[in-house]
């Protein structure tokens, strides 16, 4: 190894992470606004009508992006709780906390914005379908993380606890992307792919894409935020901490 | 461009309370949120600064 070698494990403490992350939250903010408004700005003025959803198509500039914001978030969640049973690191659970409200509202805005597009498209808000049932079970995957976690007064254990229902609910996240697949779903297929171009006009594409960029910056800000908050509620009695709040006094 | 004039742009050609009730809660979601964690944060601060306040008067008692 040589001298010039980053110990990363130096940011894996509270301490170290906890001015780290403020200094990101800014950046992260002004991109996602940034590339919020040049998303809306294509989806509105540039991208076209859609010849056979008409205006209601463009709805799908915020539900893509909250629906895969919804999953991707389930995954680094259940990430961080795997890191943290596997190495026992503080921070670990103070990240995965930080992320499951931020994922729950995702759910919540991919289900509202699905049932609002559906209702002119399919005639219906709501079916019990695979894609649209096994969203719902995530949001409630996040729902019974949070409760669980709030629950336990211990943090190091309701980590645990959560921890170990965070990873159980990670076999939803395939079935919530292959639904589509696996059943015969009113939900349809996927319109963006690895294996092959997007099924759908670029402009289009690009317009959704910019927006799927601003949400994940804006999940980034706002997760480093709340994991802010979270290491001074959990650290309240550490001398760092103490010497942070005398210091803004 | 699509629209002929602002009143065809809010009618979304029709799709108006889908469209704008699909944006209008996401902007309100992804507003209210930072706001929620910025005062999550200020009473981390002030619950923190009152730990220290107790530990300070604690030391007081001791040295009288």
């Amino acid at each position: 190894m040589t001298e010039r070698s980053i110990n990363w494990f130096r940011f894996s403490s509270p301490q170290t992470f906890y001015p780290l992350a403020g200094k990101m939250v800014p950046w992260f903010a002004a991109a996602a606004a940034i590339l919020a408004a040049i998303g809306l700005y294509v989806g509105f003025f540039v991208a076209p009508t859609d010849f056979q959803q008409g205006e209601a198509y463009r709805i799908i500039f915020v539900h893509v992006p909250a629906s895969w914001m919804s999953m991707f978030i389930y995954l680094v969640m259940a990430g961080w709780a795997a890191v943290g049973l596997a190495l026992n690191s503080r921070l670990s659970g103070m990240m995965a906390s930080a992320l499951a409200p931020t994922g729950a509202m995702f759910a919540f805005l991919s289900l509202w914005t699905g049932a609002l597009w559906g209702r002119p498209t399919w005639g219906t808000y709501w079916v019990w379908d695979a894609r649209l049932t096994s969203e719902l079970v995530l949001f409630f995957l996040y729902l019974g993380f949070m409760a669980l976690q709030a629950a336990i007064d211990d943090p190091r254990r309701a980590d645990k606890a959560g921890a170990v229902l965070a990873l159980v609910g990670v076999v939803n996240i395939p079935i919530i992307y292959f639904s589509v697949k696996w059943w015969n779903t009113l939900h349809q297929g996927a319109s963006v792919s690895l294996a092959r171009a997007p099924t759908m006009a670029t402009i289009m594409f690009t317009g959704m894409i910019v927006m799927v960029l601003a949400f994940w910056m804006y999940s980034i800000a706002v997760s480093l935020a709340r994991v802010r908050a979270i290491i001074l509620e959990r650290e309240r009695h550490a001398a760092w901490a103490q010497a942070l709040a005398g210091a803004a006094a | 461009m699509s629209w002929g004039s602002a009143a065809e742009f809010f009618a979304m050609g029709g799709y108006a309370p889908f469209v704008w009730g699909s944006f209008a809660v996401v902007a309100l979601c992804l507003i209210v949120e930072p706001l929620v964690v910025r005062a999550r944060h200020r009473n981390a601060l002030r619950r923190l600064k009152q730990v220290q306040r107790a530990a300070q008067g604690m030391q007081r008692e001791a040295a009288v």
